[in-house]
């Protein structure tokens, strides 16, 4: 059947390089109409790089490029656009300041003969397309103030729905609950059987394997396979992205893991009673010293607004927070680092500094510690050298700006900002989002380490995997309520989502 | 200038010479246009190219440069502070006003020792800063809007200070600092120097220099880090305010006399001075060396048009459209720098 179909993208001996870093060499690439081409590699094997070459975002590389067998060369992401191209980032690229409506429309509102925008007429079809792709949201509403998870919904849904012939989607379930994915599943084999080519980058290797027709496995800047997704496994797909010996990270997690017994070590954050008005209730809990405490719950059940409560970005309006027996309510997040609270939270972009280098990025949260009045570059870099050893982070240079690492090796300078000096509580929403399955299980070794030291730890997330890999104890919060409490006795993926 | 070392450093490594140059934009274009400036003026004009007239453009740009020492920090955390000039204003007449006038000066005023009379005026700048800083972190206020309302207060204060009239006498180390000159260099071009280079060493060498740079780059992300970015904001409205009085104070001495509205022309002189020389708008680029060019540029400029015959209309003219292409320079440095970053 394969073989029936011609290209409608072809990619011959794609080269880019960024100065000296050579992100892809001679890569071939082909995508068939009707098909649904799974990506996956390590972080920073190019597959974003490839992805941005195809979408007209770079536009300086070598090698051939057809399209309909065309040789073709996109001067801009605009003249993809009009190929029929469109592209989910991995990083969201939506107008936060727009509303919804706009967003879906973005570069193309409805107009009348005069050119004014037709709100009315915008508005209705935004919503509809939401409606289709079970997306229930007033199209009115500014975008900025939705949670992430649903934002990322937006922007796939106006991409998948914008016509195009190639869609290309970059890790888009990063922060989708099981259910959501599932309806992104079934769209993307709807819009299949219209003949649309998908590409589809995902670190969860069981779902590119469940949703894709062809997997392409890259590694350091070069394609290593390519292989019908019926033929191949994850174990074979592990071991030909990192080569080492895949099959110890293989975990699904669908079988009973038994939770130790709960800790009697002391009592590190006692959350009391705390209430944000529509988000969270009566939430009370304890976490203790060298103990991983995991918060599981779908998106927007209010695990975000909870974890900057405890890292005093935002203002509980009911409750208390005790931080080694004394009582604490934090102005500002300041007070709280100074407490000995960290917080890692699920955007990147919230915490990082894009035009400044790795080491800086590193070193802002212990500057106080190592300089009191003048800077100490040497022991900055010196600092930061040591946290992109351990985290393996790619490229080990702490002079690049951080605007030029891959998605997953952001994450990873994230992470390292709090380890120098660890905190005596850590809170990590999503630590593992974006990262590959080697870097994955880094930083699975990276919370036992701390957990080892008698940090206290929270992991938040949305993934069941995440929580179970990490957690001694679990809880479930639901619609900003706990619901449930997972403590020595057998836990599951199947057990957690029934709780949620 | 560390920051641009660095950049330069990994800039060579990991990347060709064209992105480089267009990561580097903000600085490249105002001294290519310094120099293109400089070298239009000595060809215009004899008189210009002259070590005379370079003590000249010193001297006239040295008022705004104290100013723009304290503004650049505002602008680096991509704020920005409308009262400088009312703030220099009102300390100047402040100091003037705790100084014992000649006798035909008709202001109710209250002599006080030299000391004592710069030490009020200081406080009184500083005390205006804080207001501006409250108004900005505890309320709320944005910067823009804030220090607009000072702006007039600050004006309020000189009107009731003056009453209309004008003052002359400052004290004496005022005086000297204003208008002395010590082996023939003024005064005034040696404070300049020293706030600028003091300046640039906070900035680059500080722990608090790293934190405006942060807060400016990315203020979401330096709050996630857990810095005090509304202390950080605060500490830079009031050297803004600080810097604003020295200037005024030592204007005050280089004029002769304080009165009402005298520093007006300095707000939108010192604002320019710090785009032009290519401190980013949106926080987080630039620094005082950049300060630094643009104040020669803006120098060279109304200096320069003073050596040539045009129209004294069309300066004012030609002075804003100079402003206008900083300004489209610097948004699109911005962009440019972002792709190179992508
Ligand atoms: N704008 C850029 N400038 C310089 N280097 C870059 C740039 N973009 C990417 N790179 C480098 O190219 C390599 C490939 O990055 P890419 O983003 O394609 O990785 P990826 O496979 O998408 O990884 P991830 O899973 O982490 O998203 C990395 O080494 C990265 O540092
Ligand atoms: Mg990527």
């Amino acid at each position: 059947m394969r073989e029936e179909r011609s290209p409608i993208l072809e990619l011959q001996g794609i080269t880019k390089s960024f100065g000296g870093v050579e992100a892809l060499r001679g890569v071939d690439f082909a995508l068939l109409p009707g098909e649904i081409h799974g990506l996956v590699g390590e972080n920073g094997a190019g597959k974003s790089t490839l992805m941005k070459i195809i979408a007209g975002v770079h536009t300086e590389f070598s090698g051939r490029f057809l399209i309909d067998g065309q040789e073709t060369h996109f001067r801009s992401a605009r003249d993809a656009h009009s190929a029929g191209i469109a592209m989910v980032h991995q990083e969201l690229s939506v107008a936060p300041d727009l509303t919804v409506a706009e967003n879906v429309f973005l570069g193309n509102q409805p107009t009348n003969r005069l050119g004014l925008v037709q709100w009315r007429r915008m508005a209705r079809e935004a919503g509809e397309q939401l409606a289709r792709f079970g997306i229930d949201v007033d199209p009115m509403s500014r975008l900025g103030d939705l949670p992430i998870g649903l934002q990322q919904l937006i922007e796939i849904a106006r991409v998948l729905f914008s016509g195009a012939r190639i869609v290309i989607l970059d890790e888009p379930t990063s922060a989708l609950s099981p259910p959501e994915v599932e309806r992104l599943f079934a769209t993307l084999r709807r819009l299949r059987e219209e003949g649309t080519a998908i590409v589809f980058i995902s670190h969860f290797i069981e779902d590119i394997l469940r949703v894709s027709d062809t997997v392409t496995v890259f590694r350091n800047g070069r394609k290593v396979a390519e292989t019908a997704s019926a033929a191949t496994s994850k174990g074979a797909l592990i071991e030909a992205m990192i080569g080492r010996g895949g099959e110890a990270l293989e975990h699904s997690y669908s079988d009973d893991l038994m939770l130790p017994r709960p800790s009697d070590s002391s009592v590190v954050l006692k959350v009391d009673q705390l209430s944000l008005a529509r988000s969270l209730k009566d939430i009370s809990f304890e976490a203790r010293a060298g103990e991983v405490l995991g918060i599981y719950g779908f998106m927007g059940c209010g695990q975000q607004e909870l974890s900057r409560i405890l890292f005093g970005k935002l203002k509980p309006d009911g409750g208390t927070l005790a931080v080694e027996g004394k009582p604490k309510s934090f102005a500002s997040t300041a007070a709280a680092r100074r407490a000995g609270v960290a917080l890692v939270p699920e955007s990147r972009r919230d915490m990082l500094f894009h035009q400044e280098p790795v080491y800086k990025n590193i070193s802002i949260s212990i500057l106080d510690r190592i300089s009191a009045l003048l800077l100490k570059p040497a022991q900055e870099r010196d600092i930061a050298k040591r946290q992109v050893e351990q985290l393996q982070i790619r490229p080990p240079v702490v002079g690049l700006d951080l605007g030029m690492l891959s998605g997953g090796n952001q994450q990873k300078v994230a992470l390292a900002k709090w380890l120098t000096y660890p905190p005596k509580l850590l809170v990590l929403c999503e630590p593992t989002r974006g990262m590959d399955v080697g870097a994955k299980n880094d930083v699975i070794n990276i919370v036992r380490d701390l957990r080892a030291k008698g940090l206290a730890i929270i992991v938040l997330s949305t993934e069941p995997e995440t929580v179970l890999s990490l957690a001694d104890r679990i809880l479930v919060l639901k619609r900003g309520a706990l619901v449930r409490e997972f403590t020595n006795e057998p836990v599951s993926k199947d057990r957690l989502l029934e709780a949620a | 200038m560390a920051s641009s070392d660095t950049a330069l450093a990994a800039g060579q490594r990991t990347r060709g010479l064209a992105p480089f140059l267009r990561s580097q934009m903000r600085n490249i274009a105002p001294f290519l246009t310094l120099i293109f400036l400089s070298g239009f003026f000595a060809l215009a004009s004899p008189s210009f190219a002259t070590l005379d007239n370079l003590g000249n453009i010193l001297t006239q740009v040295s008022v705004t440069g104290i100013i723009a020492v304290g503004l650049t920090f505002v602008i680096l955390c991509a704020e920005i502070d409308l009262s400088i000039a009312s703030i220099a204003n009102v300390t100047g007449i402040a100091v003037a006003y705790f100084t014992l006038q000649e006798s035909y000066v008709n202001i109710p005023n209250i002599p006080l020792p030299g000391a004592a009379a710069i030490l009020l005026a200081i406080l009184l700048c500083a005390f205006l800063g804080l207001v501006n800083a409250l108004g900005l972190t505890v309320i709320g206020i944005p910067s823009f809007i804030m220090t607009l309302a000072m702006m007039q207060i600050a004006a309020g204060i000189s009107a009731l200070l003056v009453r209309g009239q004008i003052a002359y006498k400052v004290p004496g180390v005022i005086t000297t600092l204003g208008s002395g000159s010590l082996g023939g260099i003024p005064w005034i071009v040696i404070v300049a120097a020293i706030m600028l280079l003091g300046g640039h060493l906070v900035l680059t060498y500080t722990r608090f220099g790293r934190y405006v740079y942060m807060v400016g780059g990315n203020r979401e992300a330096a709050e996630y880090s857990g810095l005090n970015v509304k202390l950080i904001l605060g500490a830079v409205m009031v050297i803004s305010a600080v810097c604003s009085g020295i200037g005024g104070m030592l204007g005050v001495a280089h004029f002769g006399s304080a009165q009402q509205n005298e520093f007006d022309t300095y707000l939108l002189d010192s604002i320019a001075a710090v785009v032009v020389g290519g401190t980013s708008l949106f926080g987080g680029r630039g620094g005082i060396g950049n300060t630094i060019v643009g104040l020669f540029v803006l120098g060279v400029l109304n200096n320069g048009l003073d050596h040539v015959n045009i129209d004294s209309f069309l300066k004012i003219l030609i002075r804003g459209l100079i402003l206008l292409a900083a300004l489209v320079i610097n948004v699109y440095a911005q962009r440019l720098r972002e792709k190179a970053v992508e």
